[in-house]
């Protein structure tokens, strides 16, 4: 007992202690802050975040760091466990901020980065999200995304769909529960009523659902051409595996939260010649992503997910950031945001909008062989 | 036809969820018939059940049947260790008291669960392969078969084993009255802890039925089914065995068509409006007993 | 009101508490995440001594205090939206709570209807039930709520920058719930919760008095839900699940079933602790469970009931002595 009281005074006397030393470090570094979350059923999100970025961060230093004006600078990374909440993503934001970031790379999921940017903006400190899809993620002068927004993703998902694969009919099964998907959804099905094609059943499911049988016998009902679904990995394990058993054998289209179900799947053959969005793809022969995802492997031993890789190219793009405005100052630097151009592992040129939204090439991964490929 | 043909179908998808919800209410219902308490945990033993299998199967390579076995044993000493150290300390306390700490019991297995296997799903390919049965257009799922066959195997065991044996009859005792049963010279510790190893070992078959039929691990795999089968439970008449088994299959049924022809996203909603309708309407449930209570 | 020792005593501590809380602001003296957390805390003081009505007092189990929480946040975070043009501040925060509070008490009233046909087991499933509910329908809500993409936009105007007014929105909750520990309706209560039929047998209008304690304490928990929703900006159904509902009761039962102060120490160490203990939130969930678990047991073992006995035979012994 007196062992417990003792460390937890102890961790409450460093916690203190902490912030004003952080503060006062040395001024060659630029602090990067993030949050995402750590623990709890999203934790592979955040700590993908986190461990790309630290990628991009050690890459950077052993470059020689990042030369602003006459000074040069090192790149060091704080990142704190929101759980994927938003009360917690507000507490860290503050926490770090009383450490003394210099910009800040997060949320990394969208409820927690809407929370963020209502009050960092008040700060008027360089967010980049690396990964908060929803729109309202990039509310603020200052915070600007990595990733596509949701309905960016549904609208190339559904142009593709009908220009390209030539597809007139398509069924949607997304989680109603889940902004991600809802986001996603919503913008697709208007997407493919505006180019002529037809949403032939709009279904429905909750997070946490396992069973989706029912929702893809009314799908089996109607003459779909191929059904789109836009959702986390897990649950399209269980969709794809019920569709097959249902005897249902039409085309998946998904989305980027697709990119992890190959390890998922209990039979690779559910899920083949499959097409989902994706910005990235750890298996694509590039120098620059072959380079990422030794390093990553080295380091973390697994490879790198789309999380990780937006997460590099955030790091990257706050050096870009510095290097245009010539300064570290927050103003200075969401000035150059417009003005840069950073060849990332998600997009190679990719440019900033205003608004915040990274414009960029879509790409489309399929599987081939119980493999990831792009789509040729 | 084509109307006709899609009902019977999301009746069969009804089924294939009805049939676990069963197998799952069978285990509640006599722990709550004969311990008279809400075993909360119970849905997270099927969890325990799950990963067991797993890691029998998936990590140990022992061989299925023998795996399965080692399973049912697992999970029926763990439901007696339970009930021994937090529930039989408890038994003459509020009911209150007993139904925190089987929250807790729920709270701490799913989040042992969680610090042993992460958060991230675990892929379990199926341990049961039995091909699908066509009839006519319809398409029944084997394991559908197998879980409607094994829950009503162990439904009539079950009723067997309450009606016809010295255990059972002990066991019927101990839920009437625990005082009388004592001086009668019937040992209730052991009653109640035998009750405990057969709910748990029902709840280790369905666990293990569960996880062929969705072949993905999650530490709280067994909240929402768990929950969905105490419904099931009290809709069929708490401490009735047949009851059980028809409630989890009329549940299923339920939460099927609701999805299909109501909405998906209200369907929850639909079941636990069950459950509030049935407890308004008719407490005992459809095959339970009227009880009047008494000082 | 009769002026005692006690409540003199209690005015001090909020003075005390209140005052130093502004000072420290005022000084600067607070890190930003110190500052974060003020009315947080407040809110889960307000929905566990809130809740530590219907659990402590009513015997009651409740697991859907969330909901009541959230019917709150919504209402309130709707009408602060709409009227963040229209009306200063000063007005439409009041409104708001209210508004949140008395969204709230009708969904009170609604469960409290089969509350009064259903007691224990049956009880703590339907709250349960009627939390999920909830959830769904205001994940169905799309039109009005944001579903799944939730509320955001909210002004934050209940953040520690208000504390003044948050404060003393948690000094009435909390006087609230005393006063109706306190006073005869309280002692009705406890008297349900003791024993239910010795209670209806003497007279007590039982239902009544078990609606009464349900709809009081989701009022309370609605105004905290206002106050929530203020402090966050976004709200989104997913927050307002049975988890936390459970990390609600957690509190109450830490806090020692039946008491105010315990439940709002508990509150405040619970919600600041793993702020400062970040990092460890794998292990959180765990450690409420074990402590769920051994409160129980500790309440209803021997050693407790030793340790009681002993008290009260030196408290006999000093009176023997003082004649």
């Amino acid at each position: 007992m007196k062992k417990l009281s003792k460390f937890v005074g102890l961790t409450l006397a460093m916690s203190l202690a902490a912030a004003p030393l952080a503060a006062c470090a040395d001024d060659n570094v630029f602090l990067i802050g993030g949050c995402g979350p750590l623990t709890g059923a999203n934790a592979s999100y955040g700590n993908s975040v986190m461990n790309g970025a630290q990628i991009a961060i050690d890459e950077i230093n052993a470059a020689g760091g990042v030369q602003v004006g006459d000074t040069t600078y090192t790149l060091d990374l704080a990142f704190e466990d929101d759980e994927a909440t938003e009360d917690k993503a507000v507490q860290a934001y503050n926490t770090l901020m009383d450490q003394g970031i210099d910009g800040f790379l997060g949320a990394v999921t969208s409820g927690a980065c809407i929370a963020v940017v209502s009050i960092s903006q008040q700060d008027g400190i360089l967010q980049i999200t690396p990964s908060g899809s929803a729109e309202a993620c990039i509310n603020g002068d200052n915070a600007f995304r990595i990733c596509f927004s949701d309905p960016e993703q549904g609208t190339a998902m559904a142009d593709y769909a009908i220009d390209t694969l030539g597809l007139k009919k398509i069924a949607v099964l997304y989680n109603a529960a889940d902004e991600y998907s809802t986001g996603i959804q919503t913008a697709f099905e208007a997407e493919v009523a505006a180019k002529g094609g037809e949403i032939v059943a709009s279904e429905a499911f909750q997070t946490g659902d396992v069973d989706f049988s029912t929702q893809l016998t009314t799908i089996k009902g109607t003459d779909a051409e191929a059904i789109y679904v836009p959702a986390y990995y897990q649950d399209v394990t269980y969709i794809t595996k019920q569709a097959s058993e249902q005897g249902i054998d039409v085309q998946f289209l998904g989305s980027d939260g697709w990119d992890g179900v190959l390890k998922t799947v209990t039979d690779p053959a559910t899920v083949e010649g499959c097409i989902f969005t994706s910005p990235f793809c750890a298996a694509v022969d590039d120098e620059n992503v072959v380079a990422f995802v030794e390093a990553y492997e080295a380091a973390y031993g697994e490879t790198p997910d789309q999380f990780a890789a937006d997460a590099y190219d955030g790091v990257y793009t706050f050096k870009a950031a510095m290097e245009q405005a010539g300064s570290i100052e927050s103003a200075d630097m969401i000035a150059a945001m417009t003005e840069i151009s950073v060849s990332g592992l998600t997009g190679d040129p990719m440019t900033f909008e205003e608004s915040g939204a990274a414009v960029k090439d879509v790409k489309f991964v399929t599987v081939k062989d119980g493999a990831y490929a792009y789509v040729e | 036809m084509d109307l006709i043909n899609a009902i019977l179908e999301q009746i069969l998808n009804g089924l294939r969820t009805g049939s676990i919800y069963a197998l799952i209410a069978l285990g509640y219902t006599m722990v709550y018939g004969i311990a008279k308490m809400i075993n909360f945990a119970h849905g997270d033993i099927i969890m325990v059940g799950a990963y067991a299998l797993y890691v029998f199967v998936g990590v140990l390579k022992i061989n299925p049947v023998l795996a399965a076995i080692l399973t049912i044993a697992v999970c029926a000493l763990l439901g007696i260790t339970i009930e021994k150290v937090a529930y039989k300390p408890l038994r003459n306390a509020q009911p209150l008291a007993v139904l925190i700490t089987a929250i807790g019991m729920s709270y701490l297995l799913q989040n042992v669960a969680l610090l042993i296997f992460k958060a991230t799903p675990i892929p379990f390919g199926s341990i049961i392969k039995v091909p699908s049965v066509k009839i006519g257009a319809l398409n029944i799922s084997g394991l559908t078969i197998v879980t409607l066959v094994v829950t009503t195997i162990s439904m009539i065991l079950l009723t067997l084993f309450i009606n016809k044996t010295k255990m059972g009859r002990a066991m019927r005792a101990v839920s009437e009255d625990k005082g009388a049963a004592e001086l009668m010279g019937i040992n209730v510790n052991q009653t109640i802890s035998m009750t405990f190893a057969i709910g748990s070992a029902l709840a280790a078959v369905a666990g293990i039925l569960y996880i062929s039929q969705y072949e993905s691990l999650l530490p709280t795999l067994g909240a929402l089914p768990g929950i969905k089968a105490f419904v099931a439970a009290v809709l069929g008449g708490i401490g009735s065995i047949p009851g059980a088994m028809l409630g989890g299959i009329i549940l299923g049924i339920i939460e099927s068509m609701s999805k299909a022809y109501i909405s998906t996203q209200l369907a929850d909603a639909i079941v636990f409006g069950v459950l509030v309708i049935v407890l308004l309407v008719r407490p005992s449930g459809l095959l339970g007993k009227m009880k009047i209570e008494k000082v | 009101m009769k002026i005692n020792k006690k409540l003199i005593i209690n005015g001090v501590i909020a003075i005390a508490v209140y005052a130093a809380v502004m000072g420290l602001v005022g000084a600067g003296a607070l890190s930003r995440q110190m500052m974060s957390l003020i009315t947080p805390i407040c809110v889960y003081v307000m929905l566990a001594v809130s809740l530590s009505l219907v659990v402590g007092f009513l015997g009651e189990l409740s697991l859907g205090h969330a909901a009541f929480m959230s019917i709150g946040a919504y209402a309130g975070g709707l009408f602060l939206i709409g009227t963040e043009e229209v009306l200063p501040t000063v007005v439409s925060i009041p409104l708001a709570v209210i508004l949140g509070g008395a969204c709230a008490a009708v969904l009170g009233v609604i469960i409290g209807i089969p509350v009064l046909r259903l007691k224990g087991d049956y009880l703590a499933i339907v709250t349960l039930g009627f939390g999920e509910i909830v959830k769904s329908v205001f994940n169905a809500m799309t039109g009005i709520t944001g579903g799944a993409k939730g509320l955001s936009g909210i002004p934050l105007v209940t953040t520690y920058r208000n504390f003044t007014f948050v404060f003393i929105l948690m000094l009435l909750v909390i006087i609230v719930v005393a006063h109706m520990v306190n006073s005869r309706h309280g002692r009705a209560v406890c008297a349900v919760r003791d024993n239910y039929i010795a209670a209806e047998a003497v007279g007590i209008p039982v239902s009544k008095y078990k609606i009464l304690a349900f709809v009081v304490a989701a009022f309370l928990a609605g105004m905290a839900g206002v106050v929530y929703a203020g402090n966050l900006g976004i709200l989104k159904p997913v927050n307002f699940d049975y988890n936390t509902s459970i990390e609600i009761l957690v509190m109450v039962v830490l806090g020692g079933m039946g008491s105010i102060r315990g439940s709002i120490i508990a509150a405040v160490i619970l919600t600041a602790l793993p702020e400062v203990l970040r990092g460890a939130a794998d292990y959180r969930m765990f450690i409420y469970a074990l402590a769920l678990i051994i409160m129980m047991l500790f309440n209803n073992s021997a050693f407790k009931k030793n340790l009681i006995d002993k008290k009260n035979l030196r408290h006999a012994e000093k009176l023997q002595k003082e004649a």
